[in-house]
């Protein structure tokens, strides 16, 4: 058989010199074959690496901006530095790994695959997430889980204000101080499923914590059913 | 959208690099604020007996040679001009409210943009590049800066309306975001005498914090009533005669990153901005946090 060409194994972009879209043009069109993917001087540039469709290793090598890895399915993406708003927005599959730390609305409305970050996350960490599992080594901002739909939230440090606000089926938990829960979020006894879930997750994120620290915040299901007597009071 | 940008040289043979450090920090956020651009720059202050106008023209010739020479005769003979197309600073020892009414009654074409002993403030519209080079950014020198490029959602896209703003002497305000109660905060403010250049959101801040610490307040005290009184969206960026202070909403609605090494502070909205400062890779970065004052001292 004659032999055919064959894609890079690994294939290196310096974002200072080309900007993102030749990056994100490879990743969408051409990464079949490829194993590993580098985007060098990232710089705070937006949208580096989104809409990945392919099971490829993107390295990105500093800061990212505003929605690094979004909607992401299958890719193994690391940012080896922080992210700015909204990493890994949309994610379906795959992960996204931040090393520092993580602005505001990380994994917003995710439907699957694990975020990790390293570091700190801003306000909002998992507003609406649906069903992607996210795992920070540091705290969460206020408003983190905001309508939080499905999936699970593991917090290693504490959470801010307002966690969990108008929580659906999504699971939270947390390690720290927990500052104050949001409408309709109450903590609940941990079973044995939970220390589980804990730890599986912990041990995907290479974080080394006791599953026995963390407690578990989840919805009330309060405002599930409108309540005419609760004059508006929530 | 806008960007604000901020820096703080800590050493002093830092000072002449001022401008230049700064040039890549505005331009790279020409993508949040596309229309407008301006910077207030803090230097050594003048005699304690003088003052600085910033003036700004407009479109048209201005006959600056001429203005000089009226200024020469009508606030003393050692008032010096130093123009920059069509923005100058007037350096005089003329009480700085004689100096301001004499230009607002004899020049009302003319714009006062700034007065202090340490402020100078250029703002015009056009991309950030295209105002830097007009007034030649990369040249200036100072102790500390505060700029902003901006894409104007509220008020109409003119020179006047650019940031920064100032109120009192040796006082800015940038601004990315927006208030939802700019014209109560007015009305609390114009019967006290308190007179309003333009009908933008953001001018309403920055006149009344100024006036909070008129009345007395520290910086801290006028931004704990900030807190308590704008509503609305914010990364404020502010500037005094030895200050940078910046200070978020409570739901962090606007970007702020912040870089600090041995050499300087530098305040954006975005990271990308602070990407070409020498030795950022080994900065200390973090996000300011939502109602948290921080306030950097020369």
């Amino acid at each position: 058989m004659a032999s055919v060409m064959t894609a890079p194994r690994v294939a290196t972009f310096d974002l200072a010199e080309g900007g993102v879209r030749p990056l994100n043009a490879f990743l969408h069109r051409d990464a079949a074959g490829t194993a590993k993917v580098i985007a060098e001087n990232p710089d705070g540039a937006h949208n580096i690496a989104v809409g990945v469709d392919a099971p490829v290793e993107i390295e990105v090598r500093g800061h990212a901006g505003y929605y690094a890895g979004g909607m992401n399915k299958q890719a193994a993406i690391t940012i080896f530095g922080n992210a700015g708003p909204g990493v890994a927005e949309g994610m379906s599959s795959g992960t996204v790994r931040v090393k520092g730390f993580a602005s505001v609305s990380a994994g917003a409305a995710a439907h699957g695959g694990l975020l990790v970050i390293e570091g700190d996350a801003s306000l909002r960490c998992g507003i609406s997430m649906k069903g992607i599992d996210i795992v920070v080594g540091g705290s969460v901002g206020d408003y983190s889980a905001f309508m939080a739909q499905a999936g699970r939230l593991v917090v290693c440090g504490d959470a801010g204000d307002g966690l969990g606000d108008s929580l659906y089926e999504a699971v939270i938990f947390v390690r720290g101080a927990i500052k104050s829960f949001g409408a309709d979020a109450h903590e609940e006894p941990m079973t044995e499923a939970d220390y589980a879930t804990v730890r599986e997750l912990l041990a995907r994120a290479g974080f080394r914590h006791d599953p026995r620290d963390f407690r578990r915040v989840a919805s009330k299901r309060e405002l599930y059913h409108w309540n005419a007597d609760a004059n508006q009071e929530y | 959208m806008c960007g604000i940008v901020g820096l703080l040289v800590k050493k002093p043979a830092l000072r002449e690099q001022l401008g230049e450090l700064m040039l890549p920090m505005l331009i790279g956020m020409t993508e949040r604020g596309p229309d407008s651009a301006g910077l207030a720059v803090f230097t050594a202050p003048v005699p304690e007996a003088h003052r600085k106008l910033s003036l700004y023209a407009g479109g048209g010739d201005f006959d600056w040679i001429a203005f000089e020479d009226a200024a020469r005769h009508a606030l003393g003979p050692d008032s010096t001009l130093a123009v920059q197309a069509n923005h100058a600073v007037l350096e005089t020892s003329s009480a700085p409210d004689k100096a301001r009414a004499w230009v607002r009654k004899r020049y009302p074409q003319l714009h006062v943009l700034s007065a202090g002993r340490s402020i100078d403030l250029y703002k015009d519209v056009g991309a950030p590049a295209e105002v830097a080079a007009r007034y030649d950014f990369g040249k200036l020198a100072g102790t500390h800066l505060v700029g902003h490029t901006r894409m104007a959602t509220e008020s109409a896209v003119t020179p006047d309306r650019a940031h920064p703003f100032t109120a009192g002497e040796d006082f800015c305000l940038v601004h990315n975001g927006s208030l939802s109660n700019p014209y109560s905060i007015r009305r609390q403010l114009e019967p006290l005498g308190i007179a309003f250049d333009t009908d933008n959101d953001t001018e309403a801040a920055c006149r009344f914090l100024e006036w909070r610490m008129r009345e007395g307040d520290t910086l801290e005290q006028a931004l704990q009533k900030g807190f308590d009184e704008l509503d609305g969206f914010f990364t404020f960026l502010m500037g005094t005669k030895d200050e940078l202070a910046l200070v978020r909403d409570a739901f962090a609605c606007k970007p702020a990153i912040v870089a600090e090494t041995d050499d300087y502070v530098a305040i954006s909205s975005e990271f990308r901005s602070l990407a070409r400062l020498p030795d950022v890779k080994h900065a200390t970065l973090f996000e300011p946090k939502p109602e948290e004052m921080y306030v950097w001292r020369v």
